[in-house]
């Protein structure tokens, strides 16, 4: 059952904020993830812990780098739920986990940071790995 | 927290840890390796970090006469410490 719109809108706005785009529905998903061209980055937003204390406050710190995908786009896990069954359709044999994030070039994932990946970890840990692969990425060589 | 856990039998189980009591070690979307399987723990344990864990269970206890080790899985190492 999804949650209180009340009680996620100032983490949908945490990340918005930095400039993401939302995508509430699965034709909006379609809409940005189908025939990609350049890089974009999908957020799987949640409501748990560990995407308040670590995954947020990782993309807000990478999202600050010289190099960073054309496009942010986010889905809500357990909120938004054809947006993000829709969405990890797109992420092919990446496991669904929440919170996470997809690097999307030219429609294929090129780096993923799972659930696993973030628990437990320093947001600036998160947020170096995220930038090491937009520099790899997304760089203008590329 | 997602961690490896090891047995002294056949089977390594890879999901979140929840909690731990008298009865086992308690995993919420567990993924399972049955070294009967034929396949390498290793590469099953690889492909947990790499590709995420396909979860199998949605609910698992191992017993705790059977675990052996537990491991986050972002820090696995494939021999046991001596």
């Amino acid at each position: 059952m999804p949650y209180n719109p009340a009680l996620v809108a100032p983490m949908r706005a945490e990340v918005t904020r930095l400039g993401a785009r939302e995508l509430t529905t699965a034709a909006e998903v379609d809409a940005a993830l189908g025939d990609q061209r350049g890089t974009m980055l999908v957020f799987v937003n949640s409501v748990c812990g560990c995407a308040a204390g670590n995954a947020r406050p990782a993309l807000t710190q990478a999202l600050k780098h010289s190099v960073v995908p054309q496009n942010v786009v986010t889905v809500f896990a357990g909120q938004d739920l054809d947006a993000v069954a829709r969405a990890r359709q797109y992420f092919g044999e990446y496991q669904p986990s929440s919170p996470s994030m997809a690097l999307f070039r030219d429609g294929e994932v090129v780096h993923f940071v799972h659930r696993h990946q973030i628990e437990g970890r320093p947001p600036q840990a998160i947020a170096g790995d995220l930038t090491a692969a937009f520099d790899r990425f997304c760089g203008a060589a590329v | 927290m997602t961690v490896v856990v090891e047995t002294g039998g056949a089977l390594t189980y890879v999901g979140r840890y929840d909690r731990e009591d008298d009865q086992g070690v308690h995993l919420l979307d567990v993924g399972v390796h049955d070294a009967g399987s034929g396949a390498p723990k290793e590469s099953y344990i690889e492909r947990s970090s790499r590709y995420g864990v396909r979860a199998e269970h949605r609910h698992l206890t191992v017993g705790a006469n059977e675990v052996v080790r537990i491991t986050q899985l972002g820090r696995w190492e494939p021999t046991l410490p001596r």
